[in-house]
């Protein structure tokens, strides 16, 4: 049996997200290297638009409007679909390694027995099987890794690859929600939004990140400033977070967010390998540190010996020049 | 309340000599164990709840069987008893196998809660938790922040991190909940603690204990690591020592001619 590879969309503000459209790719690339198909699922209480734009990437697009993910955790819902399209012979499941994705993944693993590639960097068909890359022991080593048997589950970090629309639109076909989660619903009685939080961390283009250097909540604002200028999302170290400075859901590093935008720009951040380990495959990395034998210039592109409160407004300024000019 | 915390001995990132043996597996002798960073937040919000609210904590692990000296750090934080599963027919297991016999060992306990870390610093990626609560048939509330147990309704409602900030959600208990450092730093064992947990009970169990089927026969595992290698170093980056305002142009010229403004 060929293989019939799912990519699993996800939907934040009625939209797919960065993340499903490079989920979508890798699917449609790892069917094409293995003479299967490639399919695409969006769960969501209004999938439309999101399951259109999945299409972009895929020949079939399977939508399900679940009217309760609206007021439910995503994954119990998601699972009953995929679990659905197992049955009619999907044998790939490829999820974003986010925190959706990652517990959709666990529960498909804990309910088929299947095996799980996790946190792929890159993925390539090897004849049998899909191969990934990932990054592992705090980012000391880069080990490849394979099914054992022709079905299994792949989570995908962002910026494994780069998405690219297919040459034409596949079909969407909209279906009713299976009656039943695959797990125990768990109802979200509130969402709440925090200040600064308003993008994904994960989705960003470009990064700005404040460490313990940036010395208070205020110093942030500098952080926030650039932020803005450069069109990017604000990010945390593990000391800033600890300090209280700024919310945990900025952290990155290990016990944080891995992110892979084309620019992390650095102020303040020393580069300790907890850190590194979720920023350290940046397109480009700048960091603005007063201490020249900081580790974070190991890895950076440019690095700035200076202190953050001059080289910062310096910067800002000769960026809103620039914008006048 | 009774919480069991799932507790994975991993190699101590602090001491950096983590390595893969020649089978590209973890070589768990080559580097000191600790219980594993997000376990940690795990036993310490399972220590508050009990200390507010009365009960008991218990720990489980799979691991090989000098595990117990690690699982004594635990004990040692307040967690009053051990469950080690080891066998040696689990070296090397995979997540399937990890799950279906966390889980078999988990229904063997009484639980109101059960706590896991969000992941693991030896990276088998953040799954167990969902996947023991989808074997169990239990709700998982993942990413917690914060946790609090009603036991008048028998509800437990956790505030799960978003992307945005975080969701308030809610379920019945027994209940699976996934541990983030958000909840606060863990406790230092007491010297009082350190001497109590010498004599609390580690009871072990093999696979055989639990029941039939748990792992496949003759380590059939189901993925398998075909390659390691070292991460590529990045090419040496420029270095700027200049006064403010040039240092400011230079890094903005640099941005302009990768395109990235
Ligand atoms: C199990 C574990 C997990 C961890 N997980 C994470 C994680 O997920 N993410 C994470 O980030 N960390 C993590 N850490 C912590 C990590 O080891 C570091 O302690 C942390 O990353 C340091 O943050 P920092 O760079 O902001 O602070 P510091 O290391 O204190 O560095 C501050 C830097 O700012 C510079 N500086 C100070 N003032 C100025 C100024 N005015 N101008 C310019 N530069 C200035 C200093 O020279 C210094 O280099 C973890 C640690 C452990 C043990
Ligand atoms: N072998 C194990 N023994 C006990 N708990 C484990 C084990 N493996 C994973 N866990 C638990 O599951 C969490 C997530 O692990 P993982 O999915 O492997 O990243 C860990 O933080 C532990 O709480």
């Amino acid at each position: 049996m060929p293989p019939l590879i799912l990519a699993v969309g996800e939907v934040a503000d009625g939209t797919l997200t960065r993340l499903s459209t490079e989920v979508a790719t890798l699917a449609r690339s790892l069917a094409e290297a293995a003479g299967g198909s490639a399919v695409g699922l969006v769960v969501d209480a209004a999938p439309d638009a999101a399951a259109a734009e999945l299409a972009m990437y895929l020949p079939r697009v399977v939508a399900v409007a679940s009217p309760d993910t609206a007021g439910e955790v995503w994954a119990p819902r998601a699972v009953a679909e995929v679990r659905r399209l197992v049955d009619e012979g999907v044998s790939h499941v490829v999820l974003g390694a986010t925190a959706d994705g990652r517990d959709a993944a666990g529960a498909l693993v804990g309910l088929t027995g299947w095996g799980l590639l996790a946190n792929a960097d890159g993925a390539g068909w090897d004849g049998e099987g899909p191969v990934t890359v990932s990054s592992v022991l705090g980012g000391k080593a880069i080990v490849r890794s394979t099914l054992t048997a022709p079905a299994g589950i792949v989570t995908v970090r962002p910026g494994a690859v780069a998405a690219e629309p297919a040459a034409g639109a596949g079909a969407v076909e909209s279906r009713q929600p299976a009656a039943e989660p695959a797990t125990p619903a768990v109802p979200v009685l509130d969402r709440v939004s925090e200040a600064g939080a308003e993008a994904s961390l994960e989705e960003a283009r470009i990064v700005v990140v404040g460490g313990r250097g940036v010395g208070s909540p205020d110093g942030f604002g500098i952080v926030e400033d650039l932020a803005g200028l450069l069109g990017g999302v604000v990010g945390a170290t593990r000391a800033s977070v600890d300090a209280g400075w700024i919310a945990y859901a900025r952290q990155i590093g290990q016990t944080g967010k891995v992110v892979k935008p084309a620019l992390y720009l650095g102020l303040g951040v020393s580069g300790a390998m907890q850190h590194r380990v979720g920023m350290q495959s940046a397109g480009t990395i700048v960091a603005v540190n007063r201490d020249p034998d900081a580790p974070i210039a190991e890895v950076a592109d440019l690095f700035v010996v200076g202190d953050l409160f001059e080289v910062g407004p310096a910067l800002a300024a000769e960026l809103r020049a620039r914008r006048g000019a | 309340m009774r919480i069991l915390v799932l507790t994975k001995p991993v190699p101590d990132p602090a001491a950096g000599a983590e390595r893969l043996g020649p089978d590209f597996r973890l070589d768990r002798a080559a580097s000191p164990t600790v219980v594993n960073g997000n376990d940690e937040y795990a036993l310490e919000a399972a220590l508050q709840l009990v200390e507010a609210q009365g009960g008991e904590v218990a720990i489980l692990s799979m691991a090989p069987a000098n595990a117990v000296e690690t699982m004594r750090k635990a004990l040692a934080m307040g967690a009053l008893r051990g469950v080690l599963v080891t066998d040696p027919a689990l070296e090397g297991a995979d997540l399937p196998t990890t799950i279906r016999v966390l889980a078999a060992a988990a229904a063997a306990e009484s639980f109101d809660l059960l706590l896991a870390g969000l992941d693991t610093s030896d990276g088998q990626g953040g799954a167990v938790a969902a996947g023991v609560a989808a074997r169990l048939g239990l709700p998982l509330l993942s990413n917690a922040a914060s946790i609090e147990p009603d036991v008048a309704t028998g509800r437990v409602r956790v505030r799960r991190i978003s992307a945005k900030g975080y969701d308030v959600i809610e379920a019945p208990m027994p209940a699976v909940v996934s541990c983030t450092q958000a909840l606060g730093a863990p406790r230092y064992p007491s010297l009082k603690g350190i001497m109590a947990a010498r004599s609390r009970e580690i009871a072990t169990r093999s696979l055989a204990d639990l029941g039939d089927g748990l792992a496949p026969g003759g380590g059939a595992w189901a993925t398998r690591v075909v390659g390691a290698e070292k991460p590529p170093a990045r090419a040496a980056g420029r270095v700027v020592k200049a006064p403010p305002a040039d240092a400011a142009r230079e890094l903005a010229d640099f941005l302009a001619d990768r395109r990235l403004i």
